[in-house]
């Protein structure tokens, strides 16, 4: 039951692009169009789960034992970084294939901050690691699910005309604003 | 261009915020009031000129293969030393900013300005563009915060101008984040041209 909570509260009830504010830069730069939104989603996806599990595994068994917690920006950031570049490799030989997907994605996600943001809410939620790879996969499937709506919307958006001076992001913005509020109505669910 | 360009720049011409539309997540995130807005603006400003001063006194001796990663360590030591700081001197300010302390090392402002022109320029020039960059950071942050505030709950810096009750809520919560500033993007446009 308790994974059941954590599910529906961080992929509906606290979205992490819509009430949390994680992960707005690509949430409002790679939504131009629906196939870019949905390749987004799967790197976002793959780093998140494994940079969670270790940033997990580097707070539990370095950072606490030796008393280190202030480098816990410094430790997560590194790793991440050094992680995203691993997987780029790894991804290369093994995928081919799923390595031309999301490829060019990969890159812009070490300054995503929702991958940082979601491994220091694990650590900060003192969730254990089962949970805490629940908690990232429900956030990077709410992360997706955002991002793909607001990718057909701005589809939509591109057909109607809209007034001259809010062209481009601010109406896009205000799209956003409304599907925020549109997510406030699965408040209290949980 | 001459140091006072280069400071005024970040100001209107090239905003952050308005223009570039970078660094968006600590701009939508703790904004719900003015104070806030100016306390998430100077930390990122105090990062901000220091990173730009580091990276470009040391640029020489960075090998261009580790130097986005060499970037990476400076920024998020410095902002371990605000989260510290913070933490000590001000920490109702660091409980109401929270996790958005920490995620000033992935801001894209910081790691921007460190590729874009620290590793190009001397430190006095890098110091001047950090401070211009950081400052009108401040400035679109606090305007964020205190047209929500205002509109939210009828106050201004915590002083009230008008009844809580006349408050439209939905501007202090994460809808009315968006679209202030989409209004407030548009507005700058306009004034722009004009």
């Amino acid at each position: 039951m308790d994974y059941f909570i954590i599910i529906i509260s961080a992929i509906f009830v606290n979205n992490i692009v819509l009430s949390q504010f994680l992960g707005i830069c690509p949430f409002l730069g790679v939504s131009k169009k629906i196939s870019t939104a949905v390749g987004m989603t799967g790197a976002v996806t793959f780093v998140m789960v494994i940079a969670t599990i270790v940033t997990y595994l580097i707070q539990m068994y370095i950072l606490v034992p030796f008393d280190l917690m202030y480098l816990q920006t410094i430790f997560f950031i590194l790793v991440i970084a050094a992680l995203v570049q691993l997987v780029e490799i790894i991804l290369k030989k093994v995928s081919p294939a799923l390595y031309q997907a999301l490829g060019v994605f990969l890159p812009l996600i070490t300054t995503n901050c929702a991958i940082l943001g979601v491994a220091i809410l694990t650590v900060q939620k003192e969730f254990n690691l089962l949970e805490g790879v629940v908690f990232a996969i429900s956030n990077a499937i709410g992360f997706g699910l955002a991002l793909v709506i607001f990718a057909g919307l701005r589809e939509h958006l591109d057909l109607i005309n809209v007034p001259k001076g809010l062209k481009g992001t601010p109406i896009a913005l205000i799209v956003a604003g409304i599907l925020a509020m549109a997510f406030m109505g699965f408040s209290g669910l949980v | 261009m001459n140091q006072l360009q280069n400071f005024s720049k970040g100001f209107f011409k090239e905003n952050p915020v308005f223009v570039l539309l970078l660094g968006m997540c600590p701009t939508l995130g703790v904004t719900s009031s003015a104070i806030n807005g100016l306390g998430m603006g100077l930390a990122t400003t105090f990062v901000l000129v220091m990173s730009n001063v580091v990276i470009s006194a040391v640029k020489n001796f960075i090998p261009a293969k580790v130097k986005i990663p060499s970037f990476i360590v400076i920024i998020a030591s410095l902002v371990t030393v605000v989260e510290l700081v913070m933490q000590a001197y001000l920490p109702a300010l660091y409980k109401s900013l929270g996790i958005f302390i920490p995620l000033i090392v992935v801001n894209c402002i910081v790691l921007g300005r460190a590729e874009a022109f620290a590793s190009k320029n001397t430190v006095l020039t890098s110091t001047m563009d950090g401070l211009g960059m950081g400052l009108g950071f401040s400035m679109a942050l606090t305007m964020l915060g205190s047209a929500r505030e205002f509109l939210g709950s009828g106050r201004l810096f915590g002083i009230t101008i008008f009844p809580e009750d006349y408050g439209m809520l939905l501007f202090v919560l994460a809808p009315g984040a968006f679209i202030v500033l989409g209004y407030l993007i548009a507005l700058i446009r306009r004034l722009r041209k004009a």
